[in-house]
């Protein structure tokens, strides 16, 4: 009988004592949530080994993206894509944009506990237009006329005439003089043991192997959350994501196949949480302008008329992407939302080429013009399955209206030096990656074709030319956009690419790390008010 | 005996000339400099600072000068420094030569422990069930692809049954394990890429070694053993064996030079840091010196087993020696 009641009282008891565990332990995670706390390490991993971490000769991605953990330049941008502060606590722009002075944040230390001062930033500036550096980002630097240190903490920068993307320019990062004054920055040993000013300090590198970072608890912002910062290096994909689904690793950029078809598994979900979001890079196909079939605009009309691409965004990304009309940042302030996409309508496609001299004269099912018949090859490189794929598509999609396309696959280095510079192609299938300003000169502008410059198709229109010129002089974000809202324009009408399309970026992050919070720039913005909770952290640092 | 030796040092000079400059002709004949991939498609790459690079690697010099310039280097043991991060080249292969050497012994043990029992065996029972088996587990061997059977293996052990880590040689935080807890990493680590690693040399070997063995068992010498009456054990294994084994310990030799080229494939896939993964990426680099760096090492360790190779013979085989003096 006791024992009996016993199981009744215990029955009875038992589920409310479970319904207020499971009411406190939520409450508790809840609360645990908002604290966040000290601990752990993320590990990222990378293709290629990094190549050198000085900054201003840091070209690959895997030492730009160490080189960013470590350094602050004197502006970066927010979540939003807008400029702000970063070892600048302001600025003023004066003369009509001639003049920048930079106010720099004081009480910043480098990591060997130096104080960070002007001198640095006219040290990082005399070594970005020194000759003798071979770095490649001195280029907007060389239009400085001066750059005078008015105290410790104020820069002033004198331009020769007004340069837009000069603010932008300054994201740049600043070194330090004291450690680097009298070295050459190619063999110094600094560029395998840095000293920034940055959220994360360098610990060690192996060599083909990984970089191991650690937090910088003295960091202007605030001490980073997160202890450790690891860059694995994986030079195989496949391989990477082996180490994703193993936890080997925290973070990934995930294929359009890989992010709807092989994480979609409960284990995967329970562990990884997965992001999307538009990448800052397009897709295109550019013909060569100065090819005589490619001269009348209307054949590229044509084209563009032809090529579905949301058959190529279904196909290649699996939906995973948007159609491109130009070359700026879709959503951001340059980018002109009032341009109609193109629909795909290959009987308009047949009218315009039929009005540019191609007909299907000798009923052998390919369009010819002075006996010619309309065949062209697209030239692209090794080793990108999308790309290949999206010439096959276009392939198909030209040939149902009547052009013979070829495909030819080559060697990223000799594709680049072979017949990339030296214009010998007839189409590339190429993609660039969109900086956050929208300056595009170096593509567009007519005086920028020669071999081994970046405007290859040959590009020539007195209008855009005008307008990427006024572009660079006018600082006002407002005034600026509608500068680019035109030249948006003009390039879909003109067609000199065939923009394909924006692909997603798509990342995945461990589930553990907690304000993890998606905005237009990404997710690795705030990566320093990231955290894991106590009792879900697996190293110890 | 040392004349020999000296004579045969002294001809491999013009050989060692004759590799470099058909390795340094080709690399250098290969389209793309190593200046394309630095500064690749990068529009804030400006035209000025590519002639820069250009200039200080001097390849704005003919390719016979820059030759010069490097053999007069070499002469020196200075490989230069590389045109991808500036650092020493002969630091960058010392870094990553441990390794590979490591995994290439190790897979040459397993090599020779497995393939030579198979080998002696499917030899002596020829036409057996197991020389059946064997013969085609060589062709299955020969057939698989090494970067397919790693990740065949890596999707198995790995993330099915997690026995395995699935890549790099050490864990994260191998630095606090005891000096134990280091070795059973590091084992741990090691026994996916070494398996993979010898998994083809393993049906070359034991085919090879099957063979040398049915040359040797059907030799008069071996007729008279058996004649004598030694048991069938003394005389293959002793008799047989002792004969047959030698040219594999050759070949074994001469592809030490080749396993640097074969590393190239599971160094990439198991992300191991060593020469193989090195060499492939100087290549795509056109990182030249790192390039010639390894290929002179390449050359020198083929030509000294070369040179090894024919003073074993010198001493093991009469007929060498006999030879050379009825020519003298």
């Amino acid at each position: 009988m006791i024992k009996k009641s016993g199981i009744v009282i215990a029955g009875k008891i038992l589920p409310l004592l479970a319904v207020f565990f499971l009411i406190f332990s939520s409450f508790n995670d809840g609360f645990a949530e908002e604290t966040p706390c000290y601990g752990d390490t993320f590990v990222s991993s990378s293709i290629a080994d990094a190549r050198t971490l000085v900054p201003i000769l840091a070209t690959d991605s895997a030492s730009g993206n160490v080189v960013g953990l470590i350094f602050n330049g004197l502006v970066k941008y927010n979540k939003n894509i807008e400029l702000i502060g970063d070892l600048a606590e302001s600025w003023d722009i004066l003369d009509n944009g001639l003049t920048i002075i930079f106010h720099l944040r004081k009480g910043v230390k480098w990591h060997d506990g130096q104080p960070f001062t002007s001198r640095d930033v006219r040290f990082t500036y005399q070594k970005l237009v020194d000759p003798d550096v071979p770095t490649p980002y001195g280029g907007d630097f060389k239009k400085i006329e001066y750059l005078q240190l008015i105290d410790d903490y104020t820069v002033k920068v004198k331009y020769q005439e007004p340069f837009a993307p000069a603010l932008a320019s300054w994201g740049m990062a600043i070194m330090p003089e004291h450690l680097l004054k009298n070295s050459n920055l190619v063999t110094t040993s600094f560029s395998r043991c840095p000293v920034g000013t940055g959220p994360y300090k360098f610990k060690r590198w192996r060599s083909g192997e990984k970089i191991d970072l650690e937090s910088n608890h003295r960091y202007f912002e605030h001490r980073p959350w997160i202890n450790g910062y690891i860059y694995k290096i994986i030079p195989e994909q496949t391989t990477m994501f082996f180490e994703l689904q193993t936890q080997g690793i925290d973070y990934m950029g995930l294929s359009p196949l890989q992010y709807k078809r092989q994480t979609d598994t409960r284990v995967f979900k329970k562990r990884f949480q997965k992001f999307r979001y538009p990448s800052f890079g397009y897709t295109y196909m550019g013909y060569n302008l100065l090819d005589e079939k490619f001269k009348d605009k209307k054949v590229r009309q044509a084209i563009n008329y032809a090529v579905d691409k949301q058959e190529i965004i279904d196909g290649v990304l699996l939906g995973l992407g948007r159609v491109c009309t130009g070359p700026f940042v879709p959503g951001s302030w340059a980018y002109n939302k009032n341009i109609e996409v193109i629909p795909y309508d290959p009987e308009k496609a047949k009218k315009l080429l039929n009005q540019a001299g191609w007909q299907d004269s000798d009923a052998d099912g390919w369009l010819d013009k002075n006996g010619e018949r309309f065949e062209f090859t697209i030239l692209s490189n090794q080793g990108n399955d999308g790309r290949r794929r999206t010439a096959e598509i276009i392939q198909r999609k030209l040939k149902e209206i009547g052009i013979k396309v070829n495909i030819r696959i080559l060697e990223w280095a000799v594709f680049l030096n072979e017949f990339v510079n030296k214009k010998r192609f007839e189409a590339v299938l190429l993609g660039w990656s969109l900086s956050r300003d929208p300056d595009c000169f170096d593509i567009w502008h007519s005086s920028k074709t020669k071999e081994s410059e970046f405007n290859f198709v040959s590009y020539c229109n007195p209008e855009v030319d005008n307008l990427l010129e006024e572009g660079r002089r006018i600082f006002d974000e407002k005034k600026r956009g509608r500068v680019y809202h035109q030249i948006h324009q003009l390039l879909y009408q003109d067609q000199p690419y065939l923009f394909l399309y924006v692909a997603d970026a798509l990342p995945a992050v461990h589930r553990r790390f907690k304000a993890v919070e998606p905005a237009p720039i990404g997710i690795g913005y705030n990566f320093i008010d990231w955290w894991v909770p106590k009792t879900e952290q697996r190293y110890l640092h | 005996m040392v004349s020999y030796i000296f004579k045969r040092l002294l001809s491999l000079i013009p050989v060692f000339i004759g590799i470099t400059l058909i390795s340094f002709s080709i690399i250098h004949l290969a389209p793309g400099k190593p200046t394309d991939l630095m500064t690749q498609l990068n529009p804030k790459v400006s035209f000025e600072a590519k002639e820069k690079l250009i200039k200080l690697y001097n390849l704005d010099k003919p390719v016979q000068i820059q030759y010069m310039i490097w053999l007069k280097k070499l002469v020196r043991f200075d490989f230069g420094n590389s045109f991808v991060d500036g650092r020493l080249v002969i630091k960058k292969i010392f870094e990553r030569l441990p390794i590979t050497i490591l995994i290439n012994i190790l897979s040459m043990v397993l090599i020779f422990l497995i393939a030579v029992p198979i080998g002696v065996i499917s030899a002596v029972k020829r036409g057996s069930l197991f020389d059946k088996m064997t013969t085609l587990f060589v062709f299955v061997g020969f057939a698989t692809p090494g970067f397919w059977l790693a990740l065949i293996l890596m999707s198995i052990f790995s993330v099915q049954l997690g026995w395995f880590p699935v890549a790099g040689i050490k864990s994260l935080d191998y630095e606090n394990f005891s000096l134990l807890g280091k070795v059973i990493d590091l084992g741990r680590h090691l026994v996916m890429p070494v398996l993979v690693s010898s998994f083809g040399g393993l049906a070359g070997i034991s085919r090879y070694m099957r063979q040398s063995m049915l040359g040797v068992i059907y030799e008069d010498f071996i007729r008279t053993a058996r004649a004598k009456g030694l048991p069938e054990k003394d005389v293959l294994y002793r008799h047989a064996l002792k004969n047959a084994i030698l040219p594999i310990i050759t070949i074994l030799g001469l592809s030490i030079p080749g396993l640097i080229g074969g590393s190239v494939i599971f160094e990439t896939i198991f992300s191991i840091p060593g020469m193989g993964q090195l060499f492939y990426q100087s290549v795509m680099a056109r990182d030249y010196p790192v390039v010639m760096a390894v290929l002179v090492i390449g050359a020198i360790l083929t030509l000294l087993a070369n040179l090894a190779a024919d003073i074993t013979y010198f001493y093991v085989d009469p007929r060498i020696r006999v030879g050379r003096r009825a020519n003298a």
